[in-house]
């Protein structure tokens, strides 16, 4: 790989690997409640001690993710929430102190051109784009944008992935690996299993990339276990739904609790 | 707006197609693929999918002229493709017994589909019950409200049917239910997807299950007529009845291949299914294809009278055809499918599905276009059983007043 100067979210994870501990990457959906609700969480969890912001593009057909996630994207786009509103997103929790994450169907980027996109994500300060249904065998458009802009493409690698297509995603990847903990959508899970630390270490067999993994993670305890074999502890239905229920001061509190979690890891 | 799609990789038609799917599915697509590819070569596996089309679905498909409907084409000779007279009702039996053997040979006790009308559901939940799988049909509340009748049938053949409540409630929400399902339990399940599109291996996996039907249909024609036909008219949906029948006609080039999408209330109204005059280039569940798409790229909901057609994207081999022009491609309102739905029934006795009214209604024009010399080969792809109370409803034959077809 030719990488340029590295994004600020690979500065970031970095840092945390430095202090020996995971960092934790929190995901909101831009539009949910409101716009205006949206930048106000997500300012709540840098605040609380997110690392990282992974920014979510509610999508009309969302097949990776499960009911919390689902809702919050219907509440966003019934209340006009527009690509536009990505990277003032993206801007906010760069300018409160996060690198951000864009987390985007396809189809979005396809229809805005992928040049485009790329260019207003890196104009409003981004890391980089995880594409969930967007693989590295169809991703040429995506991986030379990317490298223009300064972007890193974050592919995703499931307990499913033969040793063959984890060397395909992540040879593709820059900043981070994400690894998907099980076989399923996103949502909450009474225990994240042992699949994920085998994908984990599957993933490192074949990159010196920071591995971060996502479904499933949603209480401080879930986040120190992870946090022992994964340099990143990424949340998202629990923020959604904390957000739902509490506002962003509950949002606030559980990114605290969860930033405890993965500083509780190593320890 | 013409947006460049990507790389020309594995399983594209020209732009099209590809695999659009989460990481956590390539290795199930990959295993449906090769087992695919070599089941289509095993005498034993084909032999015993020609089996079953004799002994339990009935074929071949018997072709008939419908000279007292033809009266309505301008004379031309109309000539129907009678999926109609399959098991279970519809051409998607086809393409279910040959996804059901494969389920079997990859070890997979479990199957799962989405069904709009219903009649794929149906057929999945009969070969699952024929072959002893464990069968889920995911459908959109609104359909399930629309075609109840289907959703008794399942239940009666032992599968369970979910109702989605997401989105719009139909059959697009449908497909996203079962690939959530899909990416969670792919170890034992296989995803009988129903039509020609999704990621790659499935539409060309279900175009050459139901290829069968213009091998079968080209004979046939050439036996009665003597000659091939002007036009070969079929109705698309997701596409999978016309990518079958037009399949063997494609180095025909005297044949038009015509594919009708549902016009709902007029494109013009923006209340439609017609992907090719009022959709774009765009990808949907693991397709690049025509998609029916806000500025932003967010789907838009489609309409039409027929569960089976109402779907915002097409499959991508279709998307190639159009482009290329090898095949065209129009609408019928869901007033001039209702209109061609009574005059079959009227004229000739047989109550078409309403997805397939839609290719009589597009047989009435060509007939107007190409004259009584004309010979219009027509995809009927399912029977109208289903859409009685639909229909009954739209003619207003429901109540206490007699009523009668106008
Ligand atoms: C009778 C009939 N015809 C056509 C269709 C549309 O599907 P396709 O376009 O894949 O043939 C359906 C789908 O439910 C159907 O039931």
């Amino acid at each position: 790989m030719t990488s340029t100067t590295p994004s600020a979210g690979s500065s970031a994870l970095a840092a945390c690997r430095e202090e020996g501990r995971a960092a934790l990457i929190g995901y909101l959906p831009v539009g949910f409640p409101t716009l205006a609700g949206s930048l106000e969480a997500i300012a709540a969890i840098v605040e609380g001690g997110v690392d990282i912001v992974e920014v979510g593009v509610p999508y009309s057909d969302p097949l990776m993710d499960g009911p919390v996630i689902q809702r919050a994207t219907e509440t966003a786009l019934a209340a006009g929430m527009t690509v536009d509103d990505v990277f003032t997103a993206v801007a906010a929790s760069v300018a409160a102190g996060a690198p951000a994450y864009v987390m985007s169907y396809w189809n979005l980027i396809l229809r805005r051109g992928v040049d485009r996109f790329a260019a207003d994500l890196a104009a409003a300060g981004g890391s980089g784009v995880i594409t969930p249904d967007l693989i590295p065998d169809e991703a040429s458009e995506w991986l030379e944008a990317a490298r223009r802009h300064d972007l890193d493409p974050v592919f995703l690698v499931a307990p499913s992935s033969t040793t063959e297509r984890l060397s395909v995603a992540t040879a593709a990847c820059r900043g981070f690996v994400y690894a998907a903990s099980t076989m399923g959508v996103t949502g909450t899970r009474a225990s994240v299993g042992d699949a994920a630390a085998d994908v984990v270490a599957r993933t490192r067999a074949v990159t010196d990339l920071p591995v971060c993994v996502g479904l499933g993670v949603s209480n401080r305890a879930q986040a120190a276990e992870v946090a022992r074999y994964a340099d990143g502890v990424i949340v998202g239905s629990a923020l959604v739904r904390a957000l739902d229920e509490g506002g962003p001061s509950a949002v606030g509190r559980l990114a605290a609790e969860l930033a405890a979690g993965v500083r509780e890891g190593r320890g | 707006m013409t947006a460049a799609l990507g790389s020309p990789g594995i399983g594209r038609f020209g732009d099209f197609g590809g695999r659009y799917v989460p990481e956590a599915l390539i290795p199930a697509l990959e295993q449906l693929d090769e087992v695919r590819r070599k089941a289509l070569v095993d005498p034993e596996f084909v032999g015993e999918l020609d089996r079953l089309h004799r002994t339990y679905t009935g074929r071949p498909s018997i072709l008939t002229e419908v000279p007292r409907f033809a009266e309505h084409c301008a004379g031309a000779r109309v000539l129907l493709k009678r999926e109609d007279l399959n098991h279970t009702g519809s051409h998607k039996i086809n393409n279910v017994l040959g996804q059901a053997l494969l389920a079997k040979r990859m070890g997979k006790r479990r199957v799962i589909a989405e069904t709009g009308a219903g009649q794929h559901g149906v057929a999945t939940a009969t070969a699952a019950a024929l072959l002893g799988l464990d069968c889920v049909v995911y459908m959109g509340k609104v359909d399930t409200e629309r075609q109840a009748l289907n959703v008794a049938r399942m239940r009666l053949l032992g599968a369970e049917v979910i109702a989605v409540t997401n989105g719009s409630q139909t059959l697009k929400d449908a497909v996203n239910e079962a690939l959530r399902d899909w990416v969670a339990n792919v170890d034992d399940t296989h995803y009988v997807l129903g039509t020609v599109t999704g990621p790659y291996p499935f539409p060309e996996m279900v175009r050459d299950f139901h290829r069968i039907i213009g091998v079968e249909a080209r004979a046939q024609v050439l036996d009665l007529v003597g000659r091939l036909p002007d036009a070969v008219i079929a109705c698309v949906g997701g596409g999978s009845n016309a990518m079958g029948i037009f399949h063997r006609f494609l180095d025909d080039a005297s044949v038009r291949l015509v594919g009708v999408e549902a016009g709902g209330d007029g494109v013009e109204t923006g209340r439609h299914a017609a992907r090719f005059s009022g959709g774009s280039r765009g990808v949907l569940h693991g397709a690049a294809t025509y998609v029916l798409q806000d500025d932003d790229g967010q789907t838009i909901e489609s309409h039409s009278v027929s569960a089976g057609l109402d779907y915002p994207s097409v499959g991508p081999e279709h998307a190639h055809l159009f482009e290329t022009g090898r095949a065209e491609y129009r609408s019928a309102t869901d007033a001039e499918a209702m209109e061609a739905f009574r005059l079959l029934s009227r004229t000739e006795g047989i109550l078409p599905a309403i997805e397939s009214a839609h290719a009589l209604a597009g047989a009435m024009v060509l007939g107007q276009e190409l004259g009584p010399d004309a010979v219009l080969l027509v995809s009927l792809s399912g029977r109208g059983d289903k859409d009685v109370h639909t229909a009954a409803r739209w003619f207003g034959l429901l109540g206490d007043d007699e009523g009668g077809m106008p």
